[in-house]
């Protein structure tokens, strides 16, 4: 009885420290670089690799291929990975495996993403800060968090600054969680693209040049977006200049935008706080808004099934920016309307359902897009409808 | 019996050694893998010569990868008894066991230095890669998953030659996330050779000597083009071929690239797929203010040569294996968007 009773209390014992499965720590100092990456070649699966306090310089990118390792720091303003002055490689940390957990960590600087991460299934970012710290510059690099092709995402508590596309771009991705988060200072502060299944919650969207953008791209692998969850998020003054490269589709959003809900359906966006965006706080429009030709036979660029309602929206519009300060403000007058909607309708269909609801002393226009303005609607009479709620997104909890 | 099954199994380098000559090629299918690239017998001799071992053959490609202007020395091995099955577009089954061996090295000052020799091991558990960094004194190469930067000094030129990670020949090598051989394709392999037995066509000797079943006869398997000769191909063709061999790997539906949607394969007939009139999807900085990732006729205004043309991290492609731009490289695929007719409706500005 007894000895049973030992061997199970070793068994038990020695399974909870094979399930730790600890690794020696990266020491800090010049060695930093060669000995995490090859402590991340190295790693087993169920590896935790834990990084020091300090700032680590390092020259090229970070990569991990290893299936369900989590890299953990000290905090996001203890352990820092420098790249500025990153000789090769476009990203910071480069993460190609599933099961993907990184918490405590900053990513400073890089020559071009900040963490990207390929094609995973599970992934955890908790507590991590990007950040390009000069300031928005075009010369930053394109993205902050940028999981693509991901399934079951997770980010949370974490920060993005400075992307010269977008902060927090989730691409081509399934079941997305993105919470209590700050983008700032990117010229998109989150993004939800070509990704189905997302709940976008508690983050604050404020300095860049548009807060938050769902919307669905043409040319790619992974089309169809849609269901999203947008609520609870606080969505203010997004009014810095658009510091884009041209030729993404970023550089074409005017300084001053809350949300731009585009090309995509099933969206559920509530109990927001969206203020002071100097040229609209929330834009519905189709693709073709951006005056790109539309290759891609496959693609639907129109919009439906969007849902705006129980919102707390104020201020903004005084200073509208871009075409749509051009070509509205003769329209519209100043300020604009706080939700803009283009009133382009898939022509086979000759209607969608864009209903806005609730949204307390919030203006409103459909600005009739597709015949120059003639028949604007100021009242949300014929918007004023509501759809069924959206599934709460429950996966995404820590790789699987 | 149970211990000893395991022991046997852990180490199939013993399998080897009790049933063949320790002088032959040792095969390893497993971590751990030999640290030292002279463990695994692939040559004989000066090290630093590459005379290869017995059974090891070397071969040649019609268009090679750009890596820098590096010379690249290749073999493979496959152990005895086995062979590769022929494919017509993709690259051939290789058998476990099969080893693929290359060597990059340089003329510095009159003298070849030999960089680092990437071995690709069909290992129990998919495609091993195994990097080894070659000594100062050239008489050995070690095992190392994460090598530093090397300076070399080459044709007047200042190389900070960038040995890849583990990782970062995954990122080439991998196709819907598997490692796969890239280089011995059909049509890269149908040229000749001049073994140390006679001239011959490498389908042809791989068949003769057992390495490939398959393989119907040179003439009627496809040939890729050389990229630089143009006696064997339009320009089309030969930048068509460059472009597959220096992107293709990444930027084909189950590669890395394929979040862009920009396919460079040698059997992509899309045109908007292959960049022309596409609009970049997160092309960042290496956008560079333009607006397609070819323009019909107008290099200059081309998302994708200007990023071959360049060398900065954010902006270059491909992302690894080259430092330097490959001048003539560059020079094909202008003198083909050059040719290109047809426009596209570009239209900048804001929402």
């Amino acid at each position: 009885m007894n000895l049973t009773r030992f061997a199970l209390l070793t068994l038990a014992l020695s399974l909870c420290f094979s399930c730790m499965k600890k690794e020696a720590g990266i020491p800090a100092g010049p060695e930093f670089q060669k000995k995490a990456q090859e402590a991340l070649i190295m790693a087993k699966p169920g590896a935790i690799i834990e990084l020091p306090e300090g700032r680590h310089e390092l020259t090229t990118t970070l990569s991990l291929a290893v299936d369900n390792v989590t890299i953990r720091g000290k905090g996001m303003n203890k352990t820092i990975l420098s790249f500025k002055n990153q000789k090769t490689g476009a990203a910071g940390m480069m993460v190609t495996s599933n099961g993907f957990t990184l918490e405590d960590v900053a990513i400073e600087d890089p020559k071009g993403d900040a963490l990207k991460i390929n094609g995973a299934n599970g992934v955890t970012i908790r507590r991590v800060r990007t950040e390009w710290t000069g300031g928005p510059k075009e010369s930053n690099g394109s993205y902050g968090i940028y999981p693509v092709q991901c399934k079951n995402v997770l980010i949370e508590d974490s920060v993005a600054i400075g992307a010269s596309d977008a902060g927090i771009y989730v691409g081509q991705s399934k079941n997305i969680i993105v919470r209590r988060s700050r983008a700032e200072y990117n010229v998109a502060g989150i993004e939800i693209e070509n990704s189905q299944d997302a709940d976008v919650y508690q983050n604050t969207a404020t300095n860049n040049t548009g807060g938050l953008l769902v919307f669905n791209l043409p040319d790619l692998p992974v089309k169809d977006g849609r269901n999203a969850r947008v609520f609870d998020n606080k969505v203010f003054a997004n009014n810095t200049e658009n510091f884009a490269p041209k030729g993404n589709l970023v550089a074409k959003v005017p300084a001053g935008t809350g949300m731009i809900i585009m090309a995509t359906n099933h969206i559920d966006v509530y109990k927001n706080t969206i203020k002071d965006n100097q040229t609209a706080n929330v834009s519905i429009v189709s693709y073709l808004t951006t005056g790109n030709p539309i290759n891609d036979p496959t693609y639907y660029p129109f919009t439906d099934e969007i849902f705006v309602h129980d919102n707390t929206i104020s201020g903004g519009g005084d200073k509208p920016a871009g075409r749509i300060g051009n070509d509205l403000v003769p329209a519209l007058g100043k300020p604009l309307p706080s939700i803009l909607y283009d009133g382009v309708v898939d022509p086979q269909k000759h209607t969608a359902k864009i209903c806005v609801q609730n949204n307390g002393d919030a203006t409103f226009a459909n600005y009739d897009a597709a015949n120059g303005f003639k028949h604007i609607v100021r009242t949300i009479s014929s918007n004023n409808c509501s759809l069924p709620p959206l599934q709460t997104v429950t996966a995404g909890l820590g790789g699987t | 019996m149970f211990d000893i099954r395991v022991h046997l199994r852990s180490s199939a380098a013993i399998l080897v050694f009790l049933t063949g000559c320790s002088r032959q090629v040792r095969q390893y299918v497993n971590e751990p893998y030999p640290t030292k690239l002279s463990t695994w017998h692939l040559f004989t001799g000066k090290p630093a010569e590459l005379h290869p071992n017995e059974r090891v053959i070397p071969y040649d490609l019609n268009t090679p990868l750009f890596s820098d202007y590096a010379t690249k020395y290749r073999f493979v091995w496959m152990p005895p008894g086995t062979s590769a099955s022929y494919s017509p577009t993709e690259s051939f089954e290789f058998p476990a066991g099969t080893i693929f061996s290359k060597t990059f090295a340089y003329q510095e000052s009159g003298k070849q230095r030999l960089i680092e020799t990437r071995l690709l091991v069909h290992g129990e558990y998919g495609w091993a890669v195994l990097p080894y960094v070659w000594n100062e004194g050239q008489s050995e190469a070690v095992l190392e998953v994460a090598a530093d930067p090397t300076v070399v000094h080459w044709n007047q030129q200042t190389i900070d030659y960038v040995i890849p990670n583990v990782n970062q020949c995954k990122e080439c090598h991998e196709k819907a996330k598997a490692v796969i051989p890239i280089g011995p394709k059909a049509r890269n392999l149908n040229k000749d050779f001049d073994y140390a037995d006679g001239r011959a066509n490498q389908l042809a000797y791989w068949t003769r000597i057992g390495y490939l079943q398959g393989a119907p006869p040179p003439e009627q398997a496809p040939r890729a083009a050389v990229w630089d000769d143009p006696k064997s191909a339009t320009l089309e063709t030969r930048a068509r071929t460059y472009l597959d061999v220096n992107c293709g790997h990444c930027h084909n539906p189950d590669g890395s690239a394929n979040t862009s949607g920009l396919y460079l394969t040698a059997g992509q007939t899309d045109l908007m797929r292959l960049g022309f009139c596409k609009v970049p999807v997160s092309a960042g900085q290496g956008s560079g203010d333009l607006l397609f990732d070819i323009v019909n006729g107008k290099p200059d205004e081309s998302i994708l040569f200007r990023r071959m043309d360049s060398v900065v991290p954010k902006v270059m492609m491909p992302e690894l294996g080259r430092t330097v731009v490959h001048h003539e490289g560059v020079e094909l695929i202008r003198e083909w968007i050059r040719s290109m007719q047809g426009q596209c409706n570009a239209k900048s500005g804001s929402l």
